[in-house]
């Protein structure tokens, strides 16, 4: 496997780049594994990846009903941040922020990490008030953040609407610097290469179908493909971790619902951060191409359809025009839809479940791509130890029981408020 | 768009109605004093990939709640009932 430097950039350039070497195998899968992972988007690859460097585990597989990153992985808006202020979360995330700040040198694999900042806006006096309690206990954390008032928001961002006609004044914002993008295709790409560097085995086009018992243990998976044996199964299938569940007998806190994200036609450089909306469900930014890259609400009804509705594309460009009338004339180039793990409480699974040799990995909600470092760094380690990381200690099935909910956004067990 | 033919208005837009929730879930009697079942009404969903019955409310037309049947993969709606007539 090639070492990519700007060396073997020069030599491959030299031969006319012919001589590049694929990036992972494509291998016929072993009888059994010591850990099997459901799901090749980042995820699972991070947690394969993981397994093999920091615990030592190199028989492992990830096997993927399509191919790697087609999910999510490749239809959110690339944000990644660490802006969380609920315990269980807040630590997480940073986890997985500093993770990002060195995943390209760790991958070597250019991840584009871009820490261009992001700004949340606050439009009342009392989104001020939640936003300087939520700067404060992130900086208590050792987080960065920055509350910026009315004046200072409009010298950084002079394309917003500041006139007297705004629908939603601006008030300030809470600003992250460390946060920004990443390019989502690559992160699965590193990651798969990574993993495969160490040996493990990455299966494409093999659907799991169910599982194999011994007892009430699960010991394998059945694949469109054939069985494979693993003496642990791992479910990193966000979106459709519902039925994958429900085949080993769970009934998760999980709604399943379609969200939406748009990229417009390519426009010169105009948005240089990320700027997230405080009056309705609204992020924007700017690829390196040029696109806008916008995202809205929910379709608010459960749906695995991995397409979107009309009125939240309304909802959205409407979000988008009152925020920046700049952009009312840009068309849109592209519309997806992804299908979220909405769980009851807005926040995500890394656990053990009750039934013997399987874990899940799930509940992302809208979250799931900046979580994706620490989320198979912290899957690995409870993987491997059979417990909990400290980080990922309070992402159980079992806190709606005990009433240790973490709902970031106060809004109760409803999956599609979240 | 989702169309939903409403029992009282006729085929409206998606738009004139609110989701509810998952019209499956049934509430605990309430002198139940176990946590399983609760723990059950309040959180865990079947959440199907395929027919879901699920309460919607009409809330721009004539304010009734509906139970519709909809397929979560397709969109497709095979029912649409008024709540209290579906006894749910």
């Amino acid at each position: 496997m090639t070492h990519y430097s700007a060396l073997s950039v020069l030599r491959n350039a030299l031969s006319g780049n012919r001589s590049w070497g694929r990036a992972w195998r494509d291998p016929d899968p072993k009888p059994s594994y010591d850990v099997l992972i459901v799901g090749g988007g980042g995820h699972g690859l991070a947690t394969a990846y993981y397994l093999a460097k920091e615990h030592g585990i190199k028989n492992v597989a990830v096997v993927e009903k399509g191919w790697l990153g087609g999910g999510n992985t490749g239809r959110n808006t690339t944000i990644v941040r660490s802006n969380y202020m609920m315990p269980g979360n807040t630590m997480f995330y940073e986890r997985s922020m500093r993770l990002w700040e060195n995943l390209s040198q760790d991958l070597n694999f250019n991840v584009m990490i871009s820490q261009r900042g992001q700004y949340n806006l606050c439009h009342s006096p009392a989104q001020m008030d939640a936003a300087r309690r939520r700067g404060n206990i992130m900086r208590a954390n050792g987080i960065d953040a920055e509350l910026f008032d009315r004046e200072e928001v409009r010298r950084r961002l002079p394309y917003l609407d500041y006139s007297q006609a705004a629908r939603f004044p601006i008030h300030g914002a809470i600003f992250q610097g460390r946060a920004g993008t990443a390019r989502h295709d690559a992160v699965a790409w590193g990651y798969a290469r990574g993993a495969d560097r160490h040996g493990v085995d990455i299966l494409q086009q093999r659907e799991v179908t169910g599982y194999l018992w011994d007892g009430g243990r699960i010991c394998g998976v059945r694949t469109s493909r054939g069985d494979i044996r693993a003496a642990k199964v791992a479910l990193c299938v966000a979106g459709h971790s519902g039925h994958l569940a429900q085949m080993a007998g769970l009934r998760l806190p999980i709604e399943t619902h379609s969200l939406q994200a748009f990229v417009t036609e390519p426009y010169k450089p105009l948005v240089d951060t990320v700027v997230s909306f405080g009056a309705a469900h609204f992020y924007i930014s700017q690829s390196d191409k040029g696109g806008l890259v916008l995202g809205g609400d929910l379709d608010m009804y459960n749906s695995y359809a991995q397409r979107g509705g009309l009125p939240i594309v309304e909802h959205t460009l409407a979000s988008a025009k009152a925020l920046m009338p700049c952009v009312s004339r840009l068309k849109l180039l592209r519309h997806w839809a992804g299908v979220m793990d909405m769980s009851m409480d807005g926040s995500p699974f890394i656990t053990k479940t009750p039934v013997d040799g399987l874990y899940l990995n799930g509940g992302w909600c809208y979250g799931g791509f900046k979580a994706t470092p620490a989320s198979g760094w912290c899957f690995a380690w409870t993987i491997a130890k059979d417990q909990p990381h400290e980080d990922n200690r309070e992402f159980t099935l079992d806190r709606f029981e005990r009433g240790y909910q973490i709902d970031e956004k106060g809004m109760g067990p409803q999956p599609n408020a979240h | 768009m989702i169309r939903i033919n409403c029992p009282v208005c006729g085929l409206r837009n998606e738009t004139e109605f609110t989701y509810g929730a998952d019209a499956t879930v049934n509430r605990p009697a309430l002198d139940e004093q176990e946590t399983g079942p609760w723990l059950d009404y309040v959180f865990n969903r079947d959440n199907p990939r395929g027919w879901h019955k699920e309460y919607w409310h009409h809330v721009q037309g004539c304010r009734q709640w509906l139970v519709l049947e909809r397929n979560t993969l397709t969109h497709e709606i095979r029912g649409c009932r008024l709540a209290r007539e579906a006894g749910e």
